[in-house]
């Protein structure tokens, strides 16, 4: 027998599993993100070229890996909810996308920190910083047009269109900056080939990456939770599950 | 087969949207206006300097081009919405994607055309090169439609949306930006003496797929925002 | 032939109607009634497939209009509360227009014929921003004259007009009945026609 998935698809029965595993994929955020750091700044040699500055790749890199992964499981769900018109997948693109936008964010931040000792300069238009910043743009407006429009379904379906074109023209502007980089530059450093990268680095890298993971789906299922609340509060179930939430 | 045929309802709508804007003539001046008077604020702004203008003048005309597109999207359904025609558009026996592929067509002929008619008197301001000039146009010839297809999703997504029109540059610039770089990258190769081919053929393949799929995406955008 | 199965609809938070359920053969009359703001409109938008049911289905000979797409449309007349004029253009062309975008052009002597019978040939060539809400609504529904849908949508079609225009549309659309033809109406007019079956949807309840 399959799994019947569609059954957790209705906010009635999503409500309270999400409930149940917040705590857990929080804790192991928590968890994660302590052996990352450790990893990260204890144990990882120092780079013999780079120096301590590059140990900022330990939240620079899963923080832009997490930017672009969190953006097409945001279009992924908003596929899914435009062509099964199910309402909880427009409620999961609507609350990936603020933690999407917060990594692209601290990804360019992060490079913009990096960039002052490697390059001497806090903004360089290398083709995968200026890749970020846009990508930043496309999540700006997602959550701008689903905020202007009033109506929550169209919001989110309109949006939910709007992720999807936006997704597919990802690999489009990647390719197009990079072409335009290195026509402008000609090959610059690029700041995730550290050259000869020592394993204990990867795997620094690769816990917080899980880390970084973990909290997405602990914080979008808590934006979920609330969406749920208040979209649905005219719903009896709502009053059910409420209550035997306060007894336990 | 009964009605207008294909063609006759992409015919019958650029008609239609080409004599409404036949009847107001300033609207379609304002756009062009605006894409002169900006390209012509960087010498104020950079300086008279010839040799810096002609290195920056592709990129200027460019991005002047895309901001002045951006400009006149706000017409492009938001009136036909306000007086219900765009109801009756998507209750049409014909396939929606077509009478969006006319508006469009309509809106490149009135907004896109003149920015491609006026770009070498532009060009030649700012002391590009002859063949500078011809390249420009044919970029943006190349380049302006593609401009009104995505730009046309922009509009479609914010129909009555308050702010509409400050939010459609928001959602559709960042996936204009493709078409920026290969446009100015057509002109940078010509002035410079290389071989721009590369260039234009990126920008066409660009305009291929969002013919393919530009107006079948708006069309879809179009159902959600009269829901 | 046109039937609504449980059909529910959302407007924002507010939950519009639920469980609607109505069935109309060729030749008859549904009549959508209810206080503004019970969501007599939002049902014939989806009749029309502009919105989309939360719940149930529309069908149209069988089939969910949802499938049948740009084929039902084909059947399909509505007239809302926009009388969907371009302000610029005069009442010939919108009328042209119009007909175009329903499937059926009509040359300029079908549609001044059109406008004649309505009683507005004289405004035939003046553009609709001078026209008054009447004589916009009069010439939006010579469209009726010139469709072969066999379903007319009418939101309101009486609002605006005089007395001799609404006796013209009823007559018109009495024709439409006897033909096999059939309509949903909301109005606050008295609408009925010798002889024809007429159905009731009553919303708001």
């Amino acid at each position: 027998m399959a799994v019947n998935w569609f059954k957790y698809s209705s906010p009635a029965s999503f409500y309270p599993l999400a409930g149940r595993v917040i705590p857990w994929f929080a804790a192991a955020a928590a968890v994660f993100t302590v052996i990352g750091l450790w990893i990260g700044f204890f144990v990882a040699p120092t780079d013999y070229q780079q120096g301590e500055a590059y140990r900022i790749i330990y939240i620079h890199v899963p923080a832009a890996w997490m930017s672009m992964f969190v953006y097409l499981v945001m279009a992924a769900y908003a596929a899914l909810g435009i062509v099964f018109n199910t309402r909880l997948s427009g409620y999961m693109a609507r609350a990936l996308a603020p933690t999407g936008a917060m990594f692209t964010f601290v990804a360019l931040w992060t490079g913009a920190l990096w960039g002052r000792p490697m390059w001497g300069a806090w903004w360089v238009w290398d083709a995968r910083l200026t890749s970020e910043l846009i990508l930043l743009f496309l999540y700006l407006g997602f959550i701008a047009l689903h905020s202007a429009i009033d109506d929550p379904r169209r919001a989110a379906r309109a949006s939910g269109l709007l992720a999807i074109v936006g997704a597919v023209n990802v690999p489009i502007i990647y390719f197009s900056v990079q072409w335009w980089n290195t026509l402008h530059q000609g090959a610059s450093i690029s700041l995730t080939q550290a050259p000869s990268m020592a394993k204990t680095m990867l795997a620094g890298m690769l816990v917080m990456a899980v880390a970084a993971w973990c909290y997405t789906v602990a914080v979008a299922l808590a934006r979920v939770r609330c969406e749920i609340l208040e979209r649905e509060r005219h719903a009896d179930w709502i009053g059910d599950a409420l209550a035997r939430e306060s007894r336990s | 087969m009964r009605g207008p045929g294909l063609a006759g309802i992409v015919g019958g709508v650029i008609v239609r949207d080409l004599t409404l804007a036949g009847r107001r003539p300033v609207d379609v001046m304002t756009a062009v206006i605006f894409f002169v008077i900006v390209v012509s604020l960087f010498p104020l702004a950079v300086g008279p300097e010839s040799r810096t203008l002609a290195t920056i003048a592709p990129g200027v005309v460019w991005v002047a081009a895309l901001l002045a597109s951006m400009l006149s999207l706000g017409r492009l359904f938001n009136a036909d919405y306000a007086d219900g025609t765009l109801e009756q558009m998507l209750l049409a026996p014909q396939p929606l994607s077509l009478i969006v592929l006319g508006k469009v067509a309509a809106h490149w002929l009135v907004a896109g055309a003149p920015l491609v008619l006026i770009s070498p008197l532009l060009g030649l301001q700012f002391g590009l090169p002859a063949e500078g000039l011809a390249m420009l146009a044919l970029a943006l010839l190349l380049g302006t439609p593609a401009l009104s297809l995505v730009g046309a999703l922009g509009a479609a997504l914010t129909i009555g949306v308050r702010g509409g029109g400050a939010l459609v540059s928001l959602l559709v610039l960042p996936l204009c930006v493709p078409v920026l770089i290969f446009g100015a990258g057509a002109v940078e190769a010509a002035v410079s003496g290389m071989d721009a081919g590369a260039h234009l053929s990126l920008l066409g393949a660009f305009l291929v797929m969002a013919l393919c799929f530009g107006p079948w995406v708006t069309a879809a955008a179009l159902r959600i925002a009269l829901d | 032939m046109l039937r609504g199965e449980s059909l529910a609809a959302v407007r924002g938070d507010r939950r519009l109607f639920a469980e609607l359920n109505f069935d109309l053969q060729a030749g008859e009359m549904l009549y959508v009634g209810g206080p503004n703001g019970s969501g007599k409109t939002t049902l014939l938008r989806m009749i029309c497939g502009l919105v989309l049911p939360v719940a149930g289905r529309v069908l149209w000979g069988g089939e969910d209009i949802q499938s049948l797409d740009d084929a039902y449309r084909a059947d399909l007349l509505y007239c809302g509360h926009h009388t969907a004029l371009k302000d610029d253009l005069t009442g010939l062309e919108n009328l042209r227009f119009a007909s175009m975008l329903g499937g059926r052009p009509v040359n300029e002597d079908e549609a001044l014929a059109a406008l004649e019978r309505m009683g507005m040939f004289e405004v035939a060539d003046l553009p609709a921003r001078v026209m008054s809400q009447g004589q916009k609504r009069r010439v939006n529904l010579a469209r009726l004259l010139l469709t072969r849908a066999r379903l007319w949508v009418l939101d309101e079609p009486f609002t605006a007009l005089d007395a001799a225009a609404v006796e013209a549309l009823r007559a018109t659309l009495a024709d439409h009945l006897r033909a096999g033809g059939m309509l949903v109406l909301t109005t606050h007019q008295q609408a009925s026609f010798d002889g024809i079956t007429v159905r009731h949807v009553e919303m708001g309840q």
